[in-house]
């Protein structure tokens, strides 16, 4: 194969530290003009949506529930510990409040008893929230499955499941960085859009919450461009009539 | 732990003190356990705790499946002035499984009464408050029980599943 070897037509950046040095001052004094002015901005603004920054930036600044079930609760302290250091990558805050946080990391095994529990915190998070299913109970309820446990998968949406009995650190700080992919990959709000759930919300007394259901799925709407689930309309149509 | 013959003796004090209440000792491996007849548990432990088995240990619940009776009411004594360890052992039926509550003796046999009779169905008469402690209230049948069936789920995973979400789609 001929190698060509060619002057690029582009003009390029300096390429002395001291040059960009003098090139950025001159910059910033407004004395630069045409070709040199356009050739600095070329390289040095960076051009994205806000969508992308947006999901960027929330995938960099997850806050996880304190919150542990069982023996992986103990691995999951261990992330935030020294040698893991998941505060590298913007996990470190342990949230108390389950208002304030956006990853509940069920750690352990979920009793039949326990699970409506659980989903009453997942439910009581904030959109956008997420949640990892930690080790093999509430994943596959690995050696207890019996009559007492309950598969997080029945009760809840589970974006990660890490396996493991329990799972090492390094397994769930993997586990969370593909929780990263995913958020900053797929930036989608809310767990019903991002798994096709639209119209399975639960109200006490669904004409009362009509109104706040239609503006939330609007808003959704507007966010992904879904559509409204049909049982939905049935009960605005009964409660209207 | 009484030895063998100290075992002897602390039951040949319970049959003069509780007649009928004896039927049969054991000892084994280092281990004293008085079987005694179920209607007459109140008797023995009174006696045992005035006899120095003052603090409770252990109260839990065996289903010695398929032998008869089938469910087995453990109390484990402890003499800690002595150190000396003592089994009650009563055995009831799955038919009539009723034994008297020792909450006003031992006040602490509380809670394992009540995931006794969770987990196997043992009616324990009087009780304070006798519900379920670790199944939901709701729940049907006593788990513990050998011919309960284990449960669990069918658990889908990646090698059984018809469509690999995530990965195929």
């Amino acid at each position: 194969m001929e190698i060509k070897r060619e002057v690029l037509t582009t003009p390029q950046p300096p390429v002395d530290f001291r040059a960009r040095q003098l090139f950025a001052r001159d910059m910033l004094r407004g004395q630069l003009e045409g070709e040199d002015l356009e050739r600095f901005v070329e390289e040095s603004v960076l051009t994205t949506t806000v969508e992308k920054a947006v999901s960027w930036a929330m995938g960099n600044s997850i806050y996880p529930l304190t919150f542990g079930l069982a023996c992986c609760a103990i691995e999951m302290m261990t992330i935030v510990a020294s040698r893991m250091d998941i505060a590298r990558f913007g996990f470190e805050a342990f949230r108390a409040s389950p208002r304030q946080a956006d990853l509940i990391i069920l750690s352990g095994r979920v009793s039949i008893k326990m699970a409506p529990i659980v989903r009453r915190i997942y439910d009581q998070m904030l959109e956008p929230k997420f949640a990892i299913s930690m080790g093999a109970c509430c994943s596959s309820m690995g050696v207890f499955n019996n009559y007492a446990l309950v598969p997080s998968d029945k009760f809840m949406p589970i974006d990660v499941h890490v396996p493991g009995c329990p799972p090492r650190p390094e397994a769930l700080a993997h586990g969370i960085l593909r929780l990263r992919e995913k958020i900053q990959g797929n930036a989608k709000d809310g767990w019903r859009a991002r798994y096709d759930a639209i119209g399975t919300e639960e109200f006490t007394d669904p004409a009362g919450d009509e109104r706040h259901l239609e503006s939330y799925h609007d808003s959704i709407r507007v966010i992904e461009g879904h559509q409204r689930h049909p049982p939905f309309d049935e009960v605005g149509d009964a409660s209207g009539a | 732990m009484p030895d063998a013959t100290g075992l002897e003796l602390i039951a040949q004090e319970l049959r003069e003190a509780a007649p009928d209440s004896v039927l049969d000792t054991a000892f084994y491996r280092g281990r004293a356990e008085i079987r005694i007849e179920p209607s007459r548990n109140r008797e023995v432990l009174q006696h045992l705790q005035d006899r120095g088995y003052t603090f409770l240990a252990s109260l839990h619940g065996v289903d010695y499946y398929p032998h008869e009776p089938r469910l087995g009411v453990i109390y484990e004594l402890l003499d800690m002035v002595e150190v000396d360890r003592l089994s009650i052992k009563a055995r009831v039926s799955t038919e009539e499984p009723r034994i008297s509550s020792v909450v006003g003796l031992f006040p602490g046999a509380d809670f394992p009464e009540r995931e006794c009779f969770d987990m196997f169905g043992v009616i324990f008469d009087g009780h304070p408050d006798l519900r379920r402690i670790l199944m939901p209230e709701d729940y049907e049948g006593f788990p513990q029980r050998r011919d309960f069936p284990v449960g669990g789920e069918p658990i889908l995973f990646t090698h059984n599943e018809a469509h690999n979400y995530g990965v195929n789609q």
